[in-house]
């Protein structure tokens, strides 16, 4: 069982837990992710690694009430309950984790973080900017409410760059938008990670090849076990198909076949939306 | 004559019932059906069933257990060669194994060798209070790490526990059973009634089981012996990297390996109404492959409502499914299709399976395993209209452990490089089951297991 020591909201349908974990804690790496199982009749629901404490032995997520599961997962836990399966750290840890200092040396990285993407960006630039790494973060989200782990950034990067759609905060546009903007205004980069949903992600991409900037994206596609055992989450990059899983979940954007990853993320919308319906919502 | 009385048929649940729910075929034999059955080995002087089993049971012996009806008997000379009998009675390949060297089966029906083990093991399972306390030596301080808690791992765990080590179980899924829990459905055998039952008496031994820990992942190898203290290290990680063609259209909604089909169903429970789990059978299903998990998948997929089609691309003899897999399937109203392959899953305007291309095969010359392989005959492609496809193609071992363990080499399959006692390249570590080999079968993994077992005892007894 795995413990809930801290649950608060940070946007509205955004939630943040911190969930008691020892081993994965000590074990997790930026760019990984892990599987909750809420109890014995749950699904397994990937979620990637927002920040973890080894020392205190626990991990955090963010979560977005999406679906039954998610609601379920937020609604229904609250601090001092527990999980039924925390399990992992899953899939690799972002390349630049096992990079040389020497290959590190000449990098300077933006983030493009949309929606629950944000969370995740937080070890990966964090573990940049602790070692030395330039580091910029975009964060996009439709209104000024919906940005969240603003103050964690802030402090795990050089320069903070906010976006809403609505112009509510900060540059007003998409986060792909203030990009291009910083680069018109002289700014380079010679590594993008983009995190958040795959319209986005896809996005980013167009963006970045156009400015001819290297970019890897997280693949948040559909999993079962999360260890290369169901293939569920396979995925097509320069033609040939990966399992997001145990390949990934990083992946250069510019080789992913976009529209079969978004389709194949919907494979099985009408079992949730019904699954939705029984819950009540 | 013992051979005159024909071989006890035993009751099954009927098949335009049962193609409609989840419950156990076969109900097995009652005390005096298996008496009866068990009458009828001759008890040859030289038992060419044994010689058929993996792991050598000594099935004459049991099997007079039986027909005296002394089952606790019976249970007790099972039990020094095999640990999971409930489910090797239910899942092994009996008629290629003991059942296919039975002398009664030259010129008649084998003794039903499986059935009587499957009697045997429910019937302990039932009556507790018969059967015989385990011999365990008392604890030796020595520490084993098995990692899966599949057949080769359970029994490589429980033959260390009573010699007396302390032993742990790292589980990656959330539940002990490894390809029992995930890949066999409950109609052939049933989780909580039979295969929790025989995973209880494991733990009975003090066997420790950690689920949610990948080894490569959550913690190494390395990290396991230099930093928690354990002296050896059993890898029981089985084959679960699924197949798939590599042909146009398999990336289409609808496209699922057998092993995401079937866990979704075993392990996560979808065919229930109260599990969250999503799973897509479908209107109509077309199951690829000619094994166990194709019969599997495609009785699942008919359970759930699909009207459902196995393709495969040698003939009805090659199958390499157990018969009574085939004969079941074909009962439940299962097309089987042979001699075709597919080359293409087409879709819809919106990417979801519409059909599958198939090109018909024909017999060729034997390869290099003895079975004639086929070829496709050119221009007779054809259509089969369907909304689901499931790929039974088979499995390779994950190769995880060997990634993040120094030193431990794999073979060119992708198993990992064992000796016939299950020593690896690395000193300490030891392996065996489908791991090793590949996809094999359940009492192999169990023997291999167990050599492994005896291997690290050796070992640790040594220092």
């Amino acid at each position: 069982m795995y413990k809930i020591l801290e649950k608060r909201m940070l946007a509205p349908q955004i939630y943040l837990m911190e969930i008691e974990a020892p081993r994965l804690a000590a074990a997790a790496l930026p760019g990984q992710f892990l599987i909750i199982r809420d109890d014995e009749k749950g699904e397994r629901i990937p979620l990637t690694v927002s920040d973890c404490d080894p020392a205190k032995g626990t991990v955090t997520v963010v979560i977005q009430l999406i679906g039954r599961s998610s609601h379920k997962m937020v609604e229904q836990y609250q601090v001092g309950d527990s999980f039924e399966d925390v399990v992992g750290p899953l899939g690799n840890p972002s390349e630049f984790v096992n990079a040389s200092p020497e290959e590190l040396k000449d990098r300077r990285y933006v983030f493009i973080a949309g929606g629950l993407g944000t969370a995740p960006v937080y070890p990966q630039a964090r573990w940049l900017h602790d070692h030395g790494v330039p580091v910029d973060v975009i964060i996009g989200a439709r209104t000024k409410d919906l940005l969240i782990y603003t103050d964690k950034l802030a402090s795990a990067c050089d320069n903070l760059y906010l976006c809403t759609d609505d112009g509510s905060e900060g540059f007003k546009g998409v986060g792909t938008a203030c990009l291009e903007d910083l680069c018109a205004k002289g700014k380079t980069y010679t590594n993008c990670v983009a995190i958040g949903p795959m319209i986005m992600m896809k996005f980013a991409t167009l963006t970045c090849m156009k400015l001819n900037i290297p970019i890897q994206v997280s693949m948040n596609t559909l999993m079962v076990d999360g260890t290369g055992m169901c293939g569920a989450c396979r995925v097509s990059v320069g033609g040939k198909t990966y399992f997001s899983c145990v390949d990934g979940p990083e992946f250069d954007g510019a080789l992913v076949d976009w529209d079969e990853a978004m389709r194949r993320s919907r494979q099985y919308k009408p079992e949730e939306a019904a699954a939705m319906e029984s819950y009540g919502k | 004559m013992a051979n005159k009385i024909p071989r006890v048929a035993v009751r099954e649940q009927d098949p335009k019932v049962r193609a409609h729910n989840f419950e156990e075929v076969s109900y097995g034999y009652d005390k005096q059906e298996a008496m009866l059955e068990a009458s009828r080995c001759l008890h040859c002087k030289n038992p060419r069933c044994v010689g058929g089993c993996p792991v050598s049971i000594q099935i004459p012996e049991f099997i007079a257990h039986v027909a005296e009806g002394d089952i606790a008997a019976a249970a007790g000379v099972i039990a020094k060669d095999s640990l999971l009998p409930a489910v090797c009675g239910r899942v092994c390949p009996q008629e290629t194994q003991c059942e296919g060297q039975c002398i009664l089966g030259v010129k008649g029906e084998p003794v039903a060798i499986g059935k009587l083990e499957r009697f045997v093991a429910d019937y302990m399972h039932a009556h507790p209070e018969q059967s015989q306390a385990v011999e365990k030596a008392p604890a030796n301080g020595h520490k084993v790490a098995v990692i899966g808690s599949g057949p080769a791992g359970l029994a490589c765990a429980a033959d260390l526990a009573k010699w007396g080590y302390e032993v742990t179980i790292f589980e990656a899924l959330h539940k002990a059973g490894g390809v029992l829990v995930y890949g066999i459905p409950e109609f052939r055998l049933p989780k909580d009634k039979v295969l929790a039952k025989e995973i209880e008496a494991v733990t009975a031994l003090g066997v420790k089981i950690e689920t949610d820990v990948i080894i490569g992942r959550t913690v190494t190898i390395d990290s396991l012996m230099e930093k928690e203290g354990f002296e050896a290290v059993f890898v029981g990680t089985g084959a679960g990297l699924p197949r798939f063609m590599g042909i146009p259209g398999e990336n289409l909604n609808g496209v699922f390996s057998a092993n995401e089909f079937l866990t979704r169903n075993n392990l996560m429970k979808a065919y229930l109404d109260d599990y969250a789990t999503p799973i897509h059978a479908g209107r109509k299903a077309v199951v690829v492959g000619g094994g166990n998990v194709a019969m599997d998948a495609a009785r699942t997929a008919l359970r759930l409502g699909a009207d459902t089609t196995i393709v495969y691309r040698r003939t009805e003899v090659e199958l390499p499914a157990r018969k009574e897999e085939v004969h079941h399937a074909k009962e439940e109203g299962i097309e089987f299709r042979m001699l075709t392959n597919p080359v293409e899953v087409l879709g819809d305007e919106n990417g979801n399976v519409r059909a599958i291309k198939c090109i018909k095969m024909e017999l060729g010359e034997p390869d290099e395993s003895g079975r004639r392989s086929p070829v496709p005959v050119e221009g007779s492609e054809f259509e089969v209209e369907c909304d689901t496809v499931i790929m039974a193609l088979g499995t390779s071992p994950n190769p995880l452990i060997a990634k993040t363990t120094p030193g431990l080499e794999r073979t060119r399959k992708g198993g990992l490089v064992a000796s016939e006692g299950g020593a690896t390249t690395r000193d300490g570590i030891f392996a065996g089951g489908d791991a090793v080999t590949g996809a094999a079968t359940v009492i192999l993994a169990m023997g291999a297991g167990r050599k492994a077992a005896a291997e690290i005892h050796k070992k640790l007894s040594e220092n």
